[in-house]
């Protein structure tokens, strides 16, 4: 027999009450889990449909001259006749510390053609990272293979080009491939090719113009990997397209804060259930208290005991509040993304145990606090009234 | 001094025109191994002297000694200590811990000890011994009769072997082949040199006692050697 003992025979005896407090307290940690684990799913949801905006990060070759506009993103030092970087440089990309946040690495040639009489801008490209660099894409026909091209719209247009059409390029022989869907972007006014192809067209092989990388943001500073990718190509300018970065953040950032925001609420909604029925176990234990202190138990042990109570039915709630955090979770992400295209059954939600730690910890530090008060106004009443309630 | 000694003691409930001055300069001493009965009408303040002396209500003015123990010149915890230590209760009405078995009610006041479970269990089966329970510590307090439940209480009074018993009322409860048992127990519980005070009613009770002392209005009017 000990004071554990005591803790827990009053629990089995009043367990409505403590039922009552674990509810309290494991709707308060399950609504802090739920919170915060839907602003994690979320983040990573929003992040991999962020990813399909396209590329972040732009490298392009160091140079003296005044930058150019591509499609609205400053492109640095881009001219048509200007030096390039080497293709292999990018092999380096794999290399940096935040190498697992790059998505994607897109190379590209630009050079100038002549088509007839017209002049044109020839773009080699890399299809198979096309469709996470420029998901928005949508053509006619088909993606190019060595002797193909992809026009843009407006190019197709103005030359006059069709799918399936032969086209001379710098004297080369070409077939349309392909026509993209106009896009409003600068993409419709260039022919793309593969990068090889291009670089063969233009004489450049082995050299690009630019690249685009496509960078995951949750949890890496953007700024920190266009630096590392600076030092590793150091004949490259790196620049990261902020707006998009920014606005990312941005909007997690302020998804969080209302998350915490919440989760604070109904914390102190839980903690102040848990206040009003330890104080009401409290009173009721008036007599019982009393006979615990004139057989010479001290303030101490009667603390230790509400608090005890306390301890055992937060670390219940916190482990129930996780779980079942975890699961409103699932089903709160059905909803959320429901309008949004996506299964929420496509997020993952998986057992963190960092957060079930903290929501543990949660559990228990709401329930001490909140029981602390109660404690101590059982450790102070008086014995001799106590025993008076008798 | 006495072992147990009580200098002007006095204790007042309330101020001004509602205070009730509850006990009035009282002083007697006790000697160790002594079986005392205080009597006195309802009011005459014989309870709140035993809560006094049962170091759970501070005495206005006046001084309580016990084994040349200032008791209340200690702190509040180090008071919790003395009654541990020092003395066992009896209530009137038993007041067990109903959601307790009747070995955990007599081990209770063992639970703030610092000794192993084993131990506390054997303290109790030889206090459950003591007063004829053996067999029955299982049991909750709503399981035993009421004279049961009284013997429990004094198996939890004694299970950690105090040198002093208060007892109030202690067979306010009982029947009259009950209240004998009790007595009977009570006076070997003396013989064995446990100093037993006992608030009482009964005139058949106080005759167990060695000395009688008879309170009236808060005042100590009488005491009375028993022979």
């Amino acid at each position: 027999m000990n004071l554990w003992d005591i803790a827990l025979r009053n629990l089995k005896r009043r367990k409505s009450k403590a039922a009552f407090v674990l509810v309290g307290l494991t709707i308060g940690v399950s609504a802090v889990v739920v919170f915060i684990s839907l602003a994690e799913a979320l983040t990573q949801n929003i992040n991999s449909k962020l990813e399909e905006y396209g590329a972040n990060i732009l490298i392009v070759p160091k140079t003296e001259n005044l930058s150019m506009s591509y499609g609205g993103i400053s492109l640095g030092g881009v001219l048509f006749e200007m030096q390039e970087i080497h293709e292999e440089e990018l092999a380096k990309i794999g290399e940096i510390a935040n190498a697992k946040n790059v998505a994607a690495v897109g190379p590209m040639l630009l050079g100038a053609i002549e088509m007839g009489s017209r002049k044109a801008l020839l773009a080699g490209m890399d299809f198979q990272v096309a469709s996470q660099l420029r998901p928005w894409w949508k053509f006619q026909g088909s993606v190019p293979d060595e002797e193909g091209v992809l026009a843009g719209a407006e190019a197709a247009r103005v030359l006059g080009l069709g799918v399936g059409k032969p086209v001379a390029v710098n004297g080369r022989s070409l077939v349309v491939s392909g026509i993209l869907d106009a896009t409003g972007s600068q993409d419709d006014h260039i022919l793309f090719t593969r990068l090889a192809t291009a670089q063969s067209i233009l004489n450049k092989e082995g050299r690009i113009s630019l690249a685009e990388v496509a960078a995951l943001c949750s949890g890496c500073p953007i700024e920190e990997m266009v630096r590392q990718i600076s030092e590793i190509i150091p004949g490259a300018n790196v620049m990261a397209i902020k707006q998009v970065v920014e606005g990312r953040m941005e909007t997690l950032n302020q998804f969080r804060k209302a998350s915490y925001g919440l989760s604070a609420i109904v914390a102190l909604v839980g903690a102040l259930v848990v206040l009003v029925t330890m104080m009401g176990s409290v009173r009721e234990r008036t007599a019982e208290i009393g006979i615990f202190r004139a057989i010479g138990f001290r303030s101490s042990h009667i603390m230790k005991i509400i608090l005890l109570e306390a301890g055992i039915v937060s670390v219940l709630a916190g482990v129930l509040g996780y779980l079942l955090g975890l699961g409103a979770t699932k089903i709160a992400l059905l909803f959320f993304v429901a309008g949004s295209g996506h299964a929420g059954h496509g997020i993952a939600v998986p057992l963190d145990p960092l957060l079930a730690g903290a929501a543990l910890a949660l559990a228990i530090v709401l329930g001490l606090a909140a029981s602390f008060y109660p404690a101590r106004v059982a450790a102070r009443l008086d014995p001799c009234e106590a025993l008076r309630a008798l | 001094m006495s072992y147990i000694q009580v200098h002007d003691l006095s204790k007042q409930y309330g101020h001004g025109e509602a205070a009730v001055l509850a006990v009035r300069g009282i002083n007697f001493g006790i000697a160790s191994g002594e079986l005392i009965a205080i009597m006195g009408e309802s009011g005459s303040g014989k309870s709140t002297l035993l809560t006094v002396m049962g170091a759970l209500n501070s005495p206005g003015r006046g001084k309580y000694w016990v084994d040349k123990i200032d008791v209340y010149a200690l702190g509040q915890e180090e008071r919790a200590d003395f009654r541990r230590n020092y003395l066992g209760f009896v209530f009137q009405s038993f007041h067990l811990i109903p959601y307790l078995t009747v070995r955990e009610n007599v081990m209770l006041p063992l639970t703030p000890v610092n000794i192993r479970k084993k131990e506390k269990r054997a303290m109790a089966e030889e206090a459950l011994g003591r007063v004829g329970l053996s067999g029955k510590g299982e049991r909750l307090p709503s399981q035993i009769s009421g004279g049961e439940q009284e013997r429990v209480a004094i198996a939890r009074a004694v299970v950690n072997k105090p040198p002093i018993l208060l007892a109030d009322e202690p067979t306010g409860n009982l029947d009259t082949k009950n209240t004998r048992e009790m007595m009977n127990l009570l006076q070997e519980l003396n013989s064995d040199g446990m100093t037993i005070i006992m608030v009482t009613h009964n005139p058949e009770c106080a005759q167990y006692a060695r000395r009688i002392l008879r309170l009236s209005d808060g005042l100590l009017v009488e005491e009375e050697n028993i022979s």
